[in-house]
Formats: structure tokens, C-alpha cells, sequence
């Protein structure tokens, strides 16, 4: 910079030159101290470099002095906080499934963690507020296909529902229509006499007697009598007003032609055990338990 | 580069002189009087009450805290004597806040920056400072001279200072630590700091109150009323001409000579003034002015200056109150002859005081009448509505219940909304059908899942009101909290 001997007569600096609309610039350098910090913070962050990870190399990096790493320490954070909540995890482990609805704090706690699961593994089929869509059962409603005590959801949500596991659920809605047991003038009269079991208006000029007939043929060995459904097989309640598919004549015709089969994921293996408890008592308490 | 040029070296006619003087040091002198007592009353109650409080004890019954002033971060709740404030109830502290403003603005309309001078923590810490450098290294005189003084140090100087610094920074670490007993048992928390078992946060907030109560009142003292606080630029828009203010009274005072020269003058039968020109009024300020000068914002209005003059005036034999609490309405009115008036009722003073009156009153109204229980519903969201394998409807709620009590409760729960409604606590078999009752402990909240069902025959249409009432079955207590009960 040259040196500019013009002074400022008010403060008694000199000026940088600079000029606008007649406002100077006065040569204020920054303060000492101020310098000084900023080359430290340099030296300090030379320091940085070696003590720990930071330099990428081709197919690593460098790793530091104080082998130091932030993955390193997270594990250790997640480790802590396993340890911190491993006394009240390891209670509701312990305690028996039929109990931990008494208990408040053991309520409220396998609520929480039955909630932060639930959102993470459930709630991409079930909703996140376990409300279900089309072929995937709201879990607040009573209308359970493979039972709703507190022990039969958590047998489900262990071993699923035709997920392969060697205890899982199985039993499945056969393909009437395109297996060519039925035909198609018959499956619309037993889609409408099923309509009529749950008071649901039928087709002018069907046939009841006839689709009685068909459906005691075909369908009461796993429906039943009366079409009220086996919790053994999975198979719904035709009488109710819960209708997993559908309750329009269209959707049962699909149901009876097609078949259904909808899978649920075993989850023993992937959740632990306490996991699972904390799963089922958060599911019961949504309000469809029974 | 730079050349700095002395500003005297300069001749121009537009030289204002520099935009910052560098401070002088301020050494004021000791004084005895009536407001130096009044300060020295003020400062023993307000320390008093700031280190001694939290030993306070004060009984809730058991499992709960014994302390009169709390406040308990952790459980959210704040204590002071009779009175639990839970988190939602901070309104309370707004409502204090309201009206310790008004009634600051109330006694700068009646007496000006009593606040400042007598107790501001700045002015009270900064005063016990001064005590402390005064009872060590001697008044006013002694402590100039010896910090001019250019000899090398003696080791009776440096034993002077480190004293001075020691007992400094022991007040000091004592009002970090007198803090940090506002925010755990008292007692509890002095044996954990004593034998290094405390928690780290209490020794960070020792060391920061250590720190800036050495900075502030050893250092920076008067640099703070004049620099960093607002008070100052503020309080000038809330006086007025009616205010009562530290007042050098110039229509006594002038003109100023020596006392053997007005005593000559007076005996001539001339007039002249009572002042002196002896510079004690200077000489004991704690913020370095000349009250002479008229009002200034560095005046803290601590009425030392009163004191030096009236001792003065004693001496010399002439009447107390050169400089006294006046406004210049009334030295006017004396240059005219007339009689001084002071008028504390006005407008403004009433306004204040009817704020203060309002403000207090809701508050304690709403103290004397609040609920100690208490519920919140909040409808769930997804799915808002479930419907049934029978046709009827269920709505799920969370209900949160508080029991701001001392004893625990049986609470019964009652919902009032479309016909026939029945009422479900998940966990809780209730022995009453539809009225299921749970206990809440003592002090402590409980959120509970609550199902309500509306039977098929009763089915709303649309979205219709539901009302909670929680009762207390022992004392006939209420708390009611309104939602929706929604159809699918």
C-alpha cells in the first residue's frame, strides 16, 4: 500500500486514499489480538490435520494420532445407550406379556418403544398409525383374521403369515375362477349371497338358495357355518362390517376368481425378543386387541 | 504506514477533538451519612437474601423438595415458599415481569434511578468491592498515590494486592456458587461441592458468575452503567419534571467561592452562594462526575454526594442539602420566591400504580383460584375413526391427566357425547362399567389411551363435540377438556 499522508483531522488517522461522496476511508488496521487469534487458529489446525482423520488418501485416509474417529465414537454412544436403557428393556423382557398392560410404567414404556418400531417396520404397509389400506388389516379395528389376544398378535408379528417361517400362519383364499372350480355366473350368485351375510343389498333376481348351495360346497370348510370365519386358517368373517379387500360385488368377484394371499414378514430374527413384546402391547393397545 | 497524529498536533478549524477519551480511573473517597447507611442497609439485605435463601427450608410433606426457593430444572417445576409453578404456568413469571417493570417506571416517576444507585446487583457488588479495596489498600488519597507511584513494587505493595484479589475473587466464587444452590437442595449440593462430587454444569456456572462478578465489580465497575447498560438511555424517556433526582441545588449554590471569602461577602450582606468549590461531592462518586454539571446519564443516583455535602455544610456551618433529592421545577420556583412543591400523585404515578394493582391482583386472583387438576385431550389423527365389526364407531384419544396435588388421586372418567357412549382406558379394568378410574401419584402427570365407542344405533352423521370431565372421586374435584368424536 503506499503510504498516503493525507490525515484525517478528527481522529488524527491517516486515510487509505479511498473516497466516496466524500466520505474517506481511515486506515484502520485490524487489532493486534485479532491477528494473533487468527494465526493461531492456523498453527491449531495444523495440528488438527495430524491428530486426527483428515486427509483422504487414494483408497483410505489418513487416520491420525489419537486414532479418533467419529464412527468409532458413535458406537460407543449407541453402546451407552443400550446400557442406559438395558435395565428397563431387560424388565420388560422379563415381565409376562399379560402383565405389562397393568403396570403403567411398563405400559407407557413399551408403548414408546412399540411406537418407534412400529413406525420404522410396520407403518410402510399398516400406516403409521396402524389404519391398514387395501390388503393390509387396520390394526385398530376388531376384526382379526389370525385372532387378537395379546398373545396370538405377538405369535403373528414372531412368525408372520405365509413369510416361509417354519411356524408361521398359513392357509390361503383359493383361486375359484381360475382354477376353473367355479364358474363365472356362480361366482357372481355366491358373491352376492356372501354380500347378503353381512346385510349388504345383493343383485335383483339372484338367487339365494343357489348361492347358499355353492357356498356351503365350496367355502364353509374354511369359512364355516354361516360364513363366521376360522381364526386357524386365517379366514375373515364374512358377517361383519370389516371387509380387508373390499365389500363391493366387483372386489369379491376378484377375491373368489383370483384368490388372496397377502404376506406378513416374520420378525423373530430381526427384532429382539423384548422388541417384539414391547410390538404386540402397542398394537393391542391401539384398541383392536381383544 | 499508518501515522497516527496526536490530535493537539492539529490545527483545523473542524477539529472536534478525539471521539473516544480513554477512562479515568475513579477513586472515590469514603463517606458517612444517611444515604451511605441506606446503602449499606440495602446491601447487607439484598446479599443477605441472595446467599442465604436457598438455605431457606420450607415443608412439603415427604418425597417432596424442602426447599422455599427451587427451581428444579429437571422435573420442571419452580418453588417459591406456598407456591409450585409447573412449566405450562409460566405466565406467572411474565405476570412478575410486567409488573417489576411498571413498578420501576412507578419509582423513576417518584424518585428517579433509585433502582441504579441503591439496588442494582452492579452497583450493590460494585460498593462491597470498593469496601474491600478501601479496607486494604486505604481511601481515596492512598490508593492515587500509590498507583502513581513508579517505585518498584514492595513486597508489602504486593501483599496488599494479592489480598485485595483473593478476598475479590472469594466473593466472587460465592456468588457462583450462592446461584447455583437456587437450582438443586442446598444443603445437598454443598457437601457434593465440597468433596468434588458435584455436577460438572454447577462448577461451569461457579467459574462463569466467578468470572464476570471479578470482571464487573472489580473492573469494569462504573464502565458498565455507563457503556453496557440500557438502563440509562431508557430511564430518560420515563422522567419527568415532577421526578425527584440527585440535584446540585444552583439556585443555593451559586456562586461558588471559598468559605472565607463568602464569609467576608456575607457580612457586606451580599449575596452569595453556599458552595465551596471543595470537590467532595467529585471526590465521592463512584462514577467520576461532577453533579454540579446538572443531570447526567452517568449518575447513578446514589446519593453519596449528599452525603460529602452535608458534611461540608455541617463544618461550615451553613444548612444540610446542597445537594439534596429535588427536581428543577422547585429550584425555579425558589428563584422566584415561591415555595417548593413536590407532587407524587399524578397521572403517571397513577397509572403505574393502577398497572401494578391490576396486574398483581389478576395474578394472585388466578393463584388464590388455580385448578390442581387438570386434562388435556388430543384426538388421535391416524386413523381418526375406526369402524367396528358390529357397525359402531370407535374415536381413540390421548388423554394427559395432571395432579398438581401434594397426594395422589382416584380419578374417574366420564365422557359426554353422542347417546350410549362407552368409555375405555387401555391397561385399566375398570370395576364401574364405562366409568373406568385410575390413580394419578401425587405431583406428577399420567397420559393415558383412551377408546371411546359410540354403538351402531348412535351412530353421528359427521364430526360431533365430545366432552372429558375427570372427576376426583375423594373430592368431588373437576377438570373438563372438549374434543370431537368423529365418524369415518
Amino acid at each position: 500500500m503506499t503510504d498516503h499522508s493525507e490525515v484525517d483531522t478528527v481522529t488524527g488517522k491517516s486515510t487509505t486514499g479511498h473516497e466516496w461522496d466524500g466520505i474517506k476511508e481511515l486506515n484502520t488496521p485490524l487489532p493486534r489480538w485479532w491477528v494473533i487469534s487468527f494465526y493461531l487458529t492456523i498453527i491449531w489446525s495444523i495440528g488438527y490435520w495430524i491428530v486426527y482423520p483428515a486427509w483422504p488418501l487414494i483408497s483410505s485416509h489418513t487416520t491420525g494420532l489419537l486414532g479418533y474417529s467419529t464412527r468409532a465414537s458413535l458406537a460407543v454412544e449407541l453402546a451407552n445407550l443400550e446400557a442406559l436403557r438395558g435395565e428397563k428393556m431387560a424388565a420388560l423382557a422379563a415381565a409376562p406379556l399379560a402383565d405389562i398392560e397393568k403396570d403403567p410404567a411398563l405400559l407407557a414404556l413399551a408403548r414408546a418403544k412399540g411406537r418407534t418400531v412400529f413406525g420404522d417396520n410396520c407403518a410402510p404397509c399398516h400406516g403409521s398409525g396402524g389404519a391398514g389400506a387395501k390388503g393390509y388389516p387396520n390394526l385398530n379395528d376388531d376384526d382379526w383374521l389370525w385372532g387378537g389376544t395379546l398373545d396370538q398378535i405377538m405369535q403373528t408379528i414372531q412368525f408372520g403369515a405365509r413369510s416361509g417361517h417354519a411356524k408361521t400362519h398359513e392357509g390361503q383364499m383359493l383361486a375359484f375362477g381360475k382354477d376353473g372350480v367355479l364358474k363365472a355366473d356362480e361366482i357372481v350368485t355366491v358373491a352376492n349371497y356372501v354380500r347378503s351375510l353381512s346385510g349388504l343389498p345383493t343383485r335383483k333376481g339372484f338367487d339365494a338358495a343357489k348361492g347358499e348351495k355353492i357356498f356351503t360346497e365350496n367355502c364353509v370348510a374354511c369359512h364355516g357355518d354361516g360364513g363366521k370365519g376360522n381364526q386357524e386358517l386365517g379366514a375373515p368373517d364374512l358377517t361383519d362390517k370389516i371387509w380387508l379387500y373390499g365389500s363391493d360385488e366387483a372386489a369379491l368377484i376378484e377375491t373368489i376368481s383370483q384368490g388372496r394371499a397377502g404376506v406378513m414378514p416374520a420378525w423373530e430374527g430381526r427384532l429382539d425378543p423384548a422388541t417384539i413384546k414391547a410390538m404386540a402391547v402397542y398394537v393391542h393397545s391401539l384398541g383392536g386387541g381383544k | 504506514m499508518n501515522k497516527t497524529v496526536n490530535p493537539k498536533d492539529l490545527t483545523s478549524e473542524d477539529d472536534y477533538g478525539p471521539l473516544y477519551a480513554a477512562r479515568k480511573k475513579v477513586y472515590p473517597q469514603s463517606v458517612s451519612g444517611t444515604f451511605r447507611r441506606i446503602k449499606w442497609g440495602l446491601m447487607a439485605f439484598c446479599l443477605g437474601v441472595y446467599y442465604f435463601l436457598p438455605f431457606v427450608r420450607w415443608n412439603r410433606g415427604v418425597g417432596a423438595p424442602s426447599q422455599a426457593v427451587l427451581i428444579d430444572l429437571p422435573n420442571s417445576r419452580f418453588y417459591f415458599f406456598f407456591i409450585e409453578l409447573w412449566p405450562q404456568e409460566v405466565y406467572y413469571f411474565t405476570g412478575l415481569l410486567i409488573v417489576a417493570a411498571v413498578a420501576l417506571f412507578l419509582i423513576n416517576s417518584i424518585g428517579g434511578r433509585i433502582w441504579c444507585g441503591y439496588l442494582c446487583q452492579q452497583t450493590v457488588w460494585t460498593d462491597l468491592f470498593y469496601a474491600v479495596e478501601r479496607l486494604i489498600e486505604g481511601d481515596r488519597r492512598e490508593r492515587m498515590k500509590k498507583d502513581a507511584s513508579s517505585d518498584p513494587m514492595k513486597l508489602e505493595r504486593i501483599s496488599e494486592i494479592v489480598l485485595k484479589h483473593s478476598i475479590w475473587l472469594l466473593i466472587a466464587w460465592w456468588t457462583g456458587g450462592a446461584w447455583v444452590l437456587y437450582f438443586n437442595d442446598a444443603p445437598t449440593l454443598v457437601k457434593e461441592l465440597v468433596t468434588f462430587q458435584g455436577p460438572m454444569i454447577a462448577y461451569v456456572w461457579i467459574g462463569i458468575l466467578t468470572a464476570t462478578t471479578y470482571l464487573l465489580a472489580g473492573y469494569m465497575r462504573e464502565q458498565v452503567c455507563t457503556y453496557m447498560c440500557p438502563w440509562p438511555r431508557i430511564q430518560a424517556a420515563l422522567t419527568d419534571e415532577w421526578a425527584l433526582n440527585v440535584t446540585y441545588r444552583y439556585d443555593r449554590g451559586e456562586k461558588r467561592t471559598s468559605v472565607k471569602k463568602a464569609a467576608e461577602l456575607r457580612a457586606l450582606g451580599q449575596q452569595v452562594g453556599d458552595c465551596v468549590d471543595c470537590y467532595q461531592c467529585v471526590a465521592v462518586c463512584p462514577t467520576g462526575i461532577d453533579i454540579r454539571n446538572g443531570p447526567q446519564m452517568e449518575c447513578i443516583q446514589c446519593g453519596l454526594c449528599i452525603d460529602a455535602c452535608d458534611n461540608v455544610m455541617a463544618k461550615i456551618g451553613r444548612p444540610k442539602r446542597l445537594i439534596g433529592y429535588d427536581n428543577d421545577i422547585n429550584i425555579h420556583r425558589r428563584q422566584e420566591g415561591k415555595a417548593p412543591v413536590y407532587r407524587i400523585v399524578r397521572p403517571r404515578t397513577i397509572v403505574y400504580s393502577a398497572i401494578i394493582a391490576a396486574v398483581g391482583g389478576i395474578m394472585i386472583y388466578t393463584l388464590a383460584t388455580r385448578s390442581l387438576l387438570d386434562v388435556n385431550v388430543l384426538h388421535d389423527r391416524n386413523p381418526v375413526a375406526v369402524k367396528l365389526s358390529d357397525g359402531s364407531i370407535r374415536n381413540a384419544y390421548t388423554v394427559r391427566l395432571l395432579n398438581k396435588s401434594g397426594y395422589d388421586r382416584v380419578i374417574a372418567i366420564d365422557a359426554d357425547g353422542p347417546a350410549n357412549l362407552t368409555v375405555h382406558v387401555v391397561g385399566v379394568d375398570s370395576v364401574t362399567p364405562d366409568r373406568p378410574m385410575v390413580v394419578i401419584p401425587r405431583d406428577s402427570t399420567s397420559e393415558l389411551r383412551l377408546l371411546v365407542t359410540a354403538p351402531a344405533e348412535s351412530n353421528p352423521e359427521k364430526s360431533v363435540p365430545v366432552r372429558f370431565h375427570v372427576t376426583d372421586v375423594g373430592l368431588g374435584e373437576v377438570a373438563s377438556a372438549t374434543d370431537n368424536f368423529v365418524a369415518p
